[in-house]
């Protein structure tokens, strides 16, 4: 079992010609991901080999999922035309969009936002300024190393790519459902509720690990969230304690604002639904594999 | 990025919003013609980008040209909360005030669309308005695609429960406020106060834009509100690189991959510095997963710049790209700046992770370089960093 990505996911990639969508579609490809189309209008009826398969270019997400079934959609399109690119997205009713792009602007998320709602949700957006998600050892969409971990019990939801590889990396021999990366733009499809929600009712994920970073409350409501609706173990971690009042930490959305989205608030609320919160990623990922060991 | 009281009030101008005249100047003397040309006084108001200018004595009423320069010679050059003003505005004096309010537009992270706010209780802090009557301060969603129609801004105002007499002034101003809002891909347009004044019209007296810097592609007007002169030199150094770089305090100089490890680095540095007389990491600097040896070189080079980097303490996690590519990275950086003639005295400490980790660590070992220490764990490398910092 996984979240949001299976085995099955028929994916297409929106901006799979330009030279990061071509970079990590073979990524993607050699991870075993069954990637069924690119979308470029330009292109349409054209072929991309990658390493010997054939992937076909269709004019549209409607046309793609028409023509193969397609049900999530990876985003590599630039963020001048990365909001048209998910409302095409949003219009085709795909169930799944991974919005990779960083550096859109925050009009255009929250419109895009605003409009899928106002259709009635019936796409998933995960991101933008995201590395997408992987469930190891079935599919792969976005741009998370597939080699780093293995199939296994752990459910991952983070803000942060990088810090998102190194639990990966860390607790490999444990082993992931899935992983996903929700994002650090201020404002996004995916929160860590959607994911803890998805992680709580996979049979397969025995525990949660939840990262966090400065800006926002989103770490806060997703420990009101823990508190009331998740029976399985959840460890957390927090990045940006050091972070300055007023300066942007690489991400977009990290920032600490007057008293509000600290590191500390985040962490407190945490701990006070009974999230057990590491001070360092490595210690995050020794209370992860503590609660596994206790549990056998 | 947030802008002086002069840019916003320049924006508000140009979409509509009623303001009163005024001009920005950085020299006393410039005062008296800019006073001059208001009709012989004027308010004199420190520009900098902090709260509480007024009771800090940043602004001054003028009632002839002399005063104004003596007001400005008095402002230019204080300290207003850590923040030295460089620039004031020379404004005409505003009409007798008669009530003040407040109206702004920003971003809802939580419920991920924007929000109208509006109080008849204008003048002082918003979020002590907030906190202590909060029944004052109307609070509206406002849809990213349906905006605010005067329909919607009547709404607010009536929610807000302006008196009738000044409500349709009131809500053609947050019309206006609102076409500023999305014509400047700001992430806050704020009024405060909003003034009605004895004519009965509702003029801005105050205002704080902050804009959206990931706008900037399709915003090249923007550029000329960067504020050059307060930019860190090291900041300003890594932005012309286009390196992610914030200078902090400390001495523990931090290189990366990824926003949120680089954040969590700082995090891991300042916690070993306890161990380690107090050392602290001394900026931000996340190269991006791609990690190449040309921005290895680029960051490495502002953080040996640096002259309060005791230790630099380089931390990647090598994904798609693999850390033997990172360490012939680090290695050629070291040798370019070399090359460059740049001294490179300052001991590095270097953790690699993840894919062709060994590999990686080899390519270090076999460089041998005098200054390149490697420690395999990210909480033992920034032991180390910070051990070596304190030492110095």
């Amino acid at each position: 079992m996984a979240i949001f990505l299976n085995k099955d996911s028929k994916v297409i990639v929106q901006g799979m010609t330009g030279a990061t969508g071509m970079k990590h579609t073979k990524l993607m490809l050699a991870d075993g991901t069954n990637i069924v189309g690119g979308v470029n209008p330009r292109k349409a009826g054209t072929t991309v080999d990658f390493d010997g398969t054939e992937v076909p270019v269709f004019g549209s997400v409607a046309e793609a999922m028409e023509k193969t079934g397609a049900d999530v959609s990876v985003l590599f399109v630039p963020p001048a035309f990365a909001k048209a690119a998910v409302v095409e997205a949003i219009d085709a009713e795909i169930p799944l969009a991974v919005v990779i792009t960083e550096g859109i602007a925050v009009h255009d998320s929250a419109a895009f936002w605003a409009y899928a709602t106002a259709k009635g949700n019936k796409t998933r957006i995960i991101g933008p300024n995201c590395p997408g998600l992987i469930t190891p050892g079935q599919s792969n969409a976005g741009i998370i190393p597939g080699d780093i971990t293995k199939p296994g019990k752990i459910g991952l939801v983070s803000k942060s790519g990088t810090l998102t590889y190194q639990m990966m990396y860390e607790l490999r021999d444990i082993g992931f459902t899935s992983a996903v990366g929700i994002g650090g733009d201020p404002v996004i499809g995916t929160t860590h509720i959607d994911a803890l929600e998805a992680f709580e009712a996979d049979p397969e994920t025995e525990l949660i690990v939840m990262i966090g970073e400065i800006g926002g409350d989103a770490e806060e409501r997703a420990a009101d969230f823990i508190a009331s609706s998740v029976t399985k173990p959840v460890v957390g971690y927090v990045a940006g304690f050091t972070a300055p009042e007023g300066k942007t930490m690489g991400h977009a959305g990290a920032i600490v604002s007057g008293s509000s989205g600290t590191a500390q608030a985040k962490k407190e609320a945490l701990e006070a639904a009974g999230v057990k919160v590491g001070k360092t990623p490595t210690e995050t990922a020794e209370l992860a594999r503590a609660i596994l060991n206790a549990a056998q | 990025m947030d802008l002086f009281e002069y840019q916003a009030r320049d924006l508000f101008a140009k979409h509509g919003v009623p303001v009163l005249a005024g001009e920005v100047i950085d020299t006393p003397e410039a005062a008296r013609e800019a006073t001059e040309r208001l009709g012989g006084k004027s308010v004199v108001k420190a520009q900098v980008k902090v709260g509480g200018r007024g009771k800090a004595g940043g602004v001054k009423l003028a009632g002839t040209p002399d005063e104004a320069v003596a007001r400005a010679t008095d402002i230019l050059g204080m300290d207003i909360k850590g923040h030295t003003v460089h620039k004031v505005m020379i404004a005409e004096t505003a009409p007798e005030i008669l009530e003040e309010y407040y109206v702004s537009y920003l971003l809802d992270r939580t419920n991920r669309t924007f929000l109208a706010m509006a109080s008849v209780a204008g003048g002082m802090d918003i979020e002590q308005v907030a906190e202590e009557t909060p029944e004052k301060l109307a609070k509206v969603p406002v849809n990213a695609n349906e905006g605010v129609t005067i329909e919607k801004a009547r709404e607010i105002v009536a929610l807000a429960q302006f008196p009738a007499e000044v409500a349709e002034k009131v809500a053609e101003v947050l019309v206006t406020l609102w076409k500023t809002f999305i014509a400047e891909d700001a992430l806050l347009v704020e009024v405060n106060p909003l003034a009605k004044v004895a004519s009965g019209d509702v003029i801005a007296l105050d205002g704080k834009v902050s804009l959206d810097e990931n706008a900037e592609f399709r915003q090249p007007g923007h550029e000329e509100f960067v504020d050059h002169a307060a930019a860190n030199p090291l900041e300003a150094a890594a932005k012309a690189k286009n390196l992610n770089y914030v200078k902090l305090d400390g001495e523990v100089g931090i290189i990366g991959n990824g926003a949120g490890l680089v954040m969590s680095t700082l995090d891991v540095v300042a916690y070993a510095g306890e161990n380690h007389g107090g050392v602290k990491p001394a900026n931000f600097l996340d190269i991006g997963g791609g990690a190449s040896a040309a921005v290895m070189a680029n960051g490495l080079e502002i953080i040996l710049g640096d002259p309060d980097v005791k230790s630099v303490f380089v931390n990647v996690f090598g994904g798609i790209t693999a850390c033997d590519e990172v360490a012939n990275g680090i290695v050629q950086a070291l040798a370019l700046l070399e090359e460059k003639g740049e001294a490179v005295t300052k001991p590095l400490v270097v953790r690699l992770d993840g894919n062709n980790a060994e590999l990686g660590r080899k390519i270090l070992s076999d460089a041998n370089h005098p200054l390149v220490q490697r420690v395999d764990t990210m909480d033992g490398a920034a032991d180390k960093a910070a051990e070596l910092a304190a030492a110095k």
